[in-house]
């Protein structure tokens, strides 16, 4: 049969396969460099990125879980201005589709960072507010409908023509009530899920492992959460959706598509297996022929229910 | 060189210290093993459960073989030492700025505990110019001493409950040393051991290397979960730099201790 199309659609924005590697799992795209390049992959969400740089929270700031780790990294990075100027000329170079993750304290923080990205010329831009790990702002902005909206309302206005997608905290009362807000508020996207937030306890020393004490839990233990919650959210808007949350297979990838997701997020999956964003991107390909599907897109939101 | 992804063949994996926690394994890696520097390190793949790798220093290395000594302390380490021999391991590495190696002059090498063993690579290129300096809690957890001997290096052990060798800390041998002569110190153990060697350092002078520990995530520095605070050059300011690959090993003068 004929070559599948691997290429999905994200609000006007052709992505040249469904893999995106997450915000915060892979930088922006130099340290698996050895591994893959960002031309490979559908897409690159780039590391959460603020107005001023931020030195993060104190170590540890990652512990291994039952299928999964937790981390509370605390939005370090080195601010928008190095982005704009080292990091994303080098990824149009290596001809990466690139997605501006920001996040902020304050709403004016969030329009500052989209409208400096905007002018800069992203591909997309994916709003964080659902961060667990930062004190003001991040999921603040992300749990209450009213706000989610308010803040989407704010930021679109300073995107131009780059679609915003919202990036949607899983630890809310009603996830498809959030989505119906971020849509309310004009989000062109939505992704999904962030971490849920845990917490771990060394039993020797009675102390938190991590030094934040509490943090997000990602990996295979959250996927059936992940998978839900795109099944809702589809359902509640109709927007495209990238899914995320535990995909560690193209199985994974494929049942989180069937869902509702257009393009899949790989993150956690990496820390073991730097090649897992090919392996799930081969492998989605291999069952499309496996299957006589002609076009990925075929199977976003097929599950039949 | 860029870290890879390879599978080797276990050689042999042995307890090294009866009754311990502590085990050396050998590993077939050509690849990998003829890329390694002294003070790098390699993630190592725990199989099922596992969802992180688990960072072990290189012991050792030639141009076909790792050798790794690491201690069982949770679900990954056990998985370790119960990989079979003959079997696959499936690496990620070699990672990290390992340690300097001045090309001529002594060289103290600082150990404590499990952290004496990253200094045996750099033992094996120093030859009769390095001194290894090597501190144990007590006399059952002695391990390792020839490792150094015989590659020529001179070895002191101290206990700090005077059980085998001198009573006191490592520190102390450290300050003797320096008393007595300028030299090049490279340092691995305990965090509260490498912190107060690396102020004796400071108080002779002497150009010090510390190889830090910290938890850590995807060891290729992307996840930014295993920093340290490094002091900003020519400021008063501090930033996080990441202990797998702008590290392991940092110049002690630049450490936030």
């Amino acid at each position: 049969m004929a070559k599948v199309d691997m290429s999905v659609n994200i609000a006007g924005v052709t992505l040249r396969n469904p893999v995106v590697t997450v915000s915060g799992a892979c930088g922006f795209g130099e340290e698996y460099k050895p591994f893959y390049t960002t031309a490979d992959i559908g897409a690159i969400a780039v590391k959460g990125t603020t107005l001023l740089p931020r030195l993060g929270n104190a170590v540890p700031r990652i512990a291994e879980t039952p299928a999964g780790i937790l981390n509370s990294i605390g939005l370090q990075n080195p601010g928008v201005d190095v982005f704009v100027t080292r990091e994303l000329p080098r990824l149009r170079e290596e001809g990466a589709c690139v997605i501006a993750n920001i996040a902020g304290s304050t709403l004016e923080d969030y329009q500052a960072v989209a409208e400096r990205v905007a002018d800069a010329g992203v591909d997309l831009i994916e709003m964080n507010i659902s961060c667990p790990n930062v004190k003001e702002g991040g999921v603040a902005f992300g749990v209450i409908p009213a706000m989610v909206e308010k803040i989407t309302a704010a930021v679109k206005e300073k995107c131009g023509k780059v679609p915003l997608i919202v990036k949607l905290s899983p630890n809310v009362a009603d996830i498809a009530e959030n989505a119906r807000a971020a849509q309310a508020g004009g989000a062109d996207a939505l992704s999904l899920i962030n971490t849920l937030i845990g917490m771990r306890i060394d039993i020797k020393s009675r102390k938190p492992i991590l030094a934040n004490k509490i943090g997000g839990l990602s990996g295979p233990a959250v996927f059936p959460v992940a998978v839900r919650m795109v099944w809702q959210a589809k359902k509640a808007t109709g927007l495209p959706i990238i899914g995320m949350g535990g995909v560690a297979t193209a199985e994974d990838a494929i049942e989180i598509m069937m869902a509702g997701a257009d393009a899949v997020g790989v993150g956690t999956a990496m820390f073991k297996n730097p090649m897992a964003p090919i392996e799930i991107r081969d492998g989605i390909e291999r069952w499309c022929e496996e299957h006589g599907i002609a076009d990925v897109k075929e199977i976003t939101g097929s599950v039949i229910d | 060189m860029n870290p890879i992804l390879a599978k080797g063949k276990i050689l042999s994996n042995r307890l090294l210290l009866e009754g311990g926690l502590l085990y050396e394994m050998k590993i077939l890696t050509p690849e990998m093993a003829a890329g390694a520097l002294p003070g790098q390190f390699v993630q190592v793949d725990c199989g099922e459960g596992t969802s992180l790798r688990r960072p072990i220093s290189i012991c050792d290395c030639d141009d076909i073989t790792l050798t790794l000594c690491y201690d069982v302390r949770g679900k990954g380490t056990l998985a370790m030492a119960k990989m079979p021999v003959g079997g696959e391991i499936d690496l990620l590495g070699p990672i990290g700025r390992g340690f300097e190696i001045p090309e001529q002059g002594r060289v103290l090498l600082v150990g404590g505990g499990i952290g004496i063993y990253p200094l045996v690579k750099p033992a094996s290129l120093l030859g009769g110019r390095a001194k290894a300096l090597l501190g144990f809690r007590n006399a059952s957890l002695v391990n390792g001493v020839e490792y150094f001997t015989d590659y020529g290096a001179e070895a002191l052990v101290c206990t700090d409950d005077g059980s085998y060798g001198v009573h006191g800390f490592v520190t102390s041998l450290l300050e003797e040393e320096l008393k007595a002569g300028d030299a090049t110190v490279l340092i691995c153990g305990p965090m509260p051991m490498m912190k107060a060697a690396a102020a004796v350092c400071a108080k002779y002078g002497a150009a010090a290397q510390v190889s830090l520990e910290e938890r850590m995530g995807c060891g290729v520095g992307a996840c930014l979960a295993c920093v340290c605070k490094i002091k900003v050059k020519d400021g008063d300011g501090e930033k996080h730099a990441r202990v797998c690959v702008d590290g392991p090993v940092f110049d002690a003068s630049e450490v936030v201790w």
